[in-house]
């Protein structure tokens, strides 16, 4: 447990991604089996077990440190696990610390009413640092700053592998992983194919500027709707001739298929086989593609009840075949898969999943037209649930990350970035008592490598019920206080996006990132967007130089 | 019979002794000072006599110019002396080095002014010496049992296992001028760490004053003495204000380490940008604290500055007569206003 709680402290104070990957590198590959694979484990979300309650550890506390002393210390402190890791009395022999496999294992079989003692007799062997980390871990928010992609990147590292393929085989192992390590280090037989229904990390597309315009042919390019929704990839996996395992993951990987159990089944077919496509998640009633705001309803929920499924109905909308009757797809030019793709749905003939058609336009000028006004081109009363076109490369094989150069992404407001909440400010009148004032920034490159900078500020653009998730969010994922402004953690692991629109963008002196945003507001709160994928600074002042702001 | 509020009253400069008409630790310009220790918030210029022990008064002349007071008297530790009605005397508080407890009598009632002190091993000064009274004036920087220190060797381990790990990062070690810096260069000398240490040049006197004083700092080097760019993988002391301003960045991949109680805090780490906090300080901690209230043997304890609630209520508990006087203009850790503010 010691060495995991360093690791740990150490990550949570490290913002620099290539350090983590580092430290974490470092104790992949020389911590023993199975610690080291409980560690993973932990790093990327893999554990289940029963969570200590904020509730239970403040009682075992309250057994132990008088009330008034209590209090002062979590009001300086703030976070309770540390408050509870700091005030823990001293023991005046300390036990021999349990190792963090005894902790995980003993955890997933514990009863309820032998667990406080359990904990209690473990914080006792522990200093201050083991029984922080003891806390976080226990109560399911380590909030240390790293992604289960950065985890996985550190330990590609370790086998000198490609974190991909790391991916490919993810999906179909548990803690504590040690067959993975006895592969990674050459000590064991090759993982490959042992997952059905692998993650194939997605492929992005970059913005369409002016110069993108002027200097690529429109002739070699597809357009298509680009849908206000979240990226899905919906995969199925066969053993044999039956479908064995469905998986849907959101754009980073994550498995989120226990939420969307209808769409599930729609994947457990015969028909859809071992199949992956790339689309767009939807809710959709009676044939018309609802807002963002409605599809939120269904998103970030471990589970979903039969009323949610009937009320917000799921739709996936494809527009990418990656792989069909278990055939890797992705080597093969875009037309040739949209083909595969078209015929694939067709075949489906499920009204769970639909195509995502092709926009035909003759140039750009004609495509700026379409993308001013979706309705009048096609997309009829869906047009409010179109955010811009997607232009997609017809020669292009489908490439993980952000390849430049094969897709492009022309949004309808052109006044309009990704940003990441940098810091929170208690509002005023009856917003006195919530985090309301929002300072957002962008990514730019710094001496320092990338870093947030900000570029503007908000307090308005979202619901009362969307203030009341910013609050909860900002109170949850404070790193610091001062006065009454809180900076939230906003590092390329960790951060919440927002999306902001505005009415101009001004050059400006004053402000350090050299531009000024004009009547900002926040338009969506993207809670499934990993924050190092918002914009750059560069996009920004590329759009200064693009005349239609410009004029503004 | 003495009570304690006859011996000690609270003026806008601070305490003060009424029968001997001297303050402790004045805040702005008095007649008659006495000064427990040389950190900028407890010795200011501007009085006319300045009673202390001879490295406080050296410090003091350093910082401050040569005309920092009229009348200097230095005054040893242990040594007994008359100011008008009372009897003084100067007793170690391990704080850093010249730092002293100032005890007051009458009629046989000792009052003492602990200044700031510790009870931890520090092989720059002398340590703290239990002396006891009928009532206590003790700090409270660290009052609140979240401060809790680690042994100060441990989190040096930790400095130097960094070193191991990011060889070619430079290690910026985050330190007040006076004291910190010295006890970590010390530290380090103890510990072995064959290589040089490396300073921000606003350490250089004090760090050539502890050396005159006969404390070795090993082999330490000013960073003038270099390119930035060869000091990868080595270690650099400066103050916690170079940090702030970004002086670090000169350094190849800077790794931003604190030494300070607060760092005991995450909260308090991170708000000042650390990868690599460090438990190292200066002042007692909540054991530290509770411990001397009860080895002092008093039955009075007044808490001058820091977080006095937690202390206040726990002294009730145990039965002490205890009240604060949250004396404003004592920083913490060092933080005068010419100085650094706090970490």
């Amino acid at each position: 447990m010691k060495t995991f709680a360093t690791l740990l402290d150490r990550l949570s104070f490290e913002p620099a991604r290539n350090a983590k990957l580092r430290l974490i590198a470092t104790y992949l590959a020389t911590e023993p089996d199975p610690d080291r694979g409980y560690a993973l484990a932990a790093l990327t979300g893999s554990l289940r077990f029963r969570h200590a309650t904020p509730k239970l550890v403040r009682v075992l506390l309250r057994e132990r440190v008088d009330p008034v002393l209590f209090n002062l210390s979590h009001e300086f402190v703030g976070d309770l696990s540390e408050t509870v890791a700091l005030l823990w009395p001293e023991p005046a022999e300390r036990g021999s610390p349990p190792s963090l496999s005894e902790v995980v294992t003993t955890l997933e079989t514990i009863s309820r009413a032998a667990f406080p003692a359990q904990l209690a007799q473990w914080l006792d062997a522990l200093d201050r640092i083991g029984r922080w980390a003891l806390l976080k871990l226990i109560t399911g928010s380590l909030r240390i700053g790293v992604s289960a992609r950065l985890a996985k990147t550190a330990l590609a590292q370790v086998g000198n592998r490609d974190v991909n393929d790391i991916e490919e085989i993810w999906h179909g192992l548990t803690p504590p992983f040690t067959a993975l390590f006895a592969w990674l280090e050459n000590v064991g037989p090759a993982l490959t194919s042992v997952n059905p229904a692998p993650f194939r990390p997605p492929m992005l597309a970059h913005p369409f500027l002016d110069r993108d315009a002027a200097a690529l042919d429109p002739t070699e390019f597809s357009a298509e709707w680009k849908w206000d929704g979240i990226r899905v990839h919906a995969v199925s996996g066969q053993c044999g001739n039956e479908p064995c395992l469905s998986r849907l993951y959101s754009r980073t990987g994550e498995d989120i298929s226990a939420a969307f159990p209808d769409l599930m089944a729609s994947m457990a077919t015969d028909r859809f086989g071992a199949a992956t496509v790339d689309g767009e998640l939807l809710v959709v009633r009676d044939g018309v593609v609802e807002s963002f705001g409605v599809l939120q309803q269904r998103l970030n929920r471990k589970t979903v009840s039969s009323k949610m499924v009937a009320e917000y109905p799921i739709h996936l909308r494809a527009y990418d075949l990656l792989a069909e009757a278990g055939e890797d797809l992705r080597p093969l030019p875009f037309t040739a898969r949209r083909a595969r793709l078209e015929a694939f749905v067709a075949r489906l003939a499920d009204p769970r999943i639909s195509l995502s058609p092709l926009v035909p336009f003759s140039d750009w000028d004609d495509l700026a037209r379409i993308r001013a006004d979706p309705e009048a081109a096609g997309a009829g009363t869906d047009a409010p649930a179109i955010e811009g076109l997607m232009l997609k490369r017809r020669d292009a094989a489908y490439v993980s990350g952000r390849p430049r150069g094969p897709w492009f992404k022309w949004k309808r407001d052109p006044f309009n970035v990704d940003a990441v909440m940098m810091y929170a400010q208690r509002g005023s009148g009856k917003r006195s008592s919530l985090y309301s004032d929002f300072t957002f920034g962008v990514w730019h490159t710094g001496p320092d490598g990338d870093a947030l900078i900000p570029v503007g500020k908000s307090y308005f653009g979202f619901t009362d019920e969307e203030l009341g998730q910013l609050d909860r969010y900002v109170r949850e994922n404070t790193a610091s206080k001062f006065g009454p402004v809180r900076e939230v953690v906003a590092n390329a692991e960790q951060g919440l996006v927002l999306e902001i629109a505005f009415e101009g963008l001004n050059r400006s002196k004053r402000h350090k990132s050299g531009v000024a945003m004009r009547f900002p507001r926040i338009s969506r709160i993207r809670w499934d967007k990993p924050s190092i994928e918002a914009d750059r600074l560069d996009t920004l002042t590329a759009m200064l130089d693009q005349k239609r702001i410009a004029a503004v | 019979m003495t009570r304690t509020s006859d011996l000690l009253t609270l003026t806008p400069a601070g305490l003060y002794c009424p029968p001997g008409d001297f303050h402790i630790d004045a805040t702005r310009g008095v007649p008659r000072n006495l000064v427990t220790h040389a950190h900028s918030d407890h010795a200011r210029g501007r009085h006319q006599t300045v009673m202390a022990t001879e490295e406080t008064l050296d410090i003091m002349e350093l910082r401050l110019g040569p005309a920092f007071c009229r009348n200097r008297q230095t005054i040893r530790y242990g040594a007994r002396i008359i100011v008008g009605d009372v009897r003084v005397s100067f007793h170690p508080a391990g704080h850093i080095l010249g730092s002293a407890q100032i005890a007051i009598e009458r009629d046989g009632f000792r009052a003492i002014v602990s200044g700031d002190f510790k009870r931890a091993a520090d092989p720059t000064c002398t340590p703290f010496e239990v002396v006891t009274c009928d009532a206590y004036v003790t700090e409270a920087t660290f009052g609140l049992p979240v401060f809790a220190f680690p042994d100060p060797d441990d989190e040096l381990a930790r400095l130097l296992e960094s070193r191991a790990m990011f060889p070619e990062r430079t290690h910026v070690v985050g330190a007040y001028a006076l004291g910190k810096a010295q006890r970590v260069m010390r530290m380090l000398a103890v510990a072995g760490y064959d290589r040089p240490v490396w300073y921000h040049e606003s350490i250089a006197p004090l760090a050539a004053y502890y050396g005159r004083r006969g404390i070795d700092l090993g082999d330490i080097r000013p960073i003038a003495d270099a390119s930035p760019k060869a000091l990868a993988g080595e270690i650099v002391i400066c103050t916690p204000g170079a940090l702030k301003n970004g002086w670090a960045e000169q350094f190849p991949d800077p790794l931003i380490a604190t030494a300070s109680g607060w760092m005991n805090v995450r909260a308090r780490a991170r708000q000042v940008g650390v990868q690599l906090p460090l438990v190292i300080s200066d002042h007692a901690d909540w054991p530290a604290l509770c411990a001397t209230a009860l080895d002092v043997g008093a039955s009075e304890l007044w808490v001058t500055h820091g977080e006095t609630e937690a202390l206040v209520h726990w002294a009730a508990l145990q039965g002490l007569d205890a009240r604060p006087l949250d004396i404003i203009g004592y920083g913490d850790e060092d933080g005068g206003p010419e100085v650094e503010g706090p970490a």
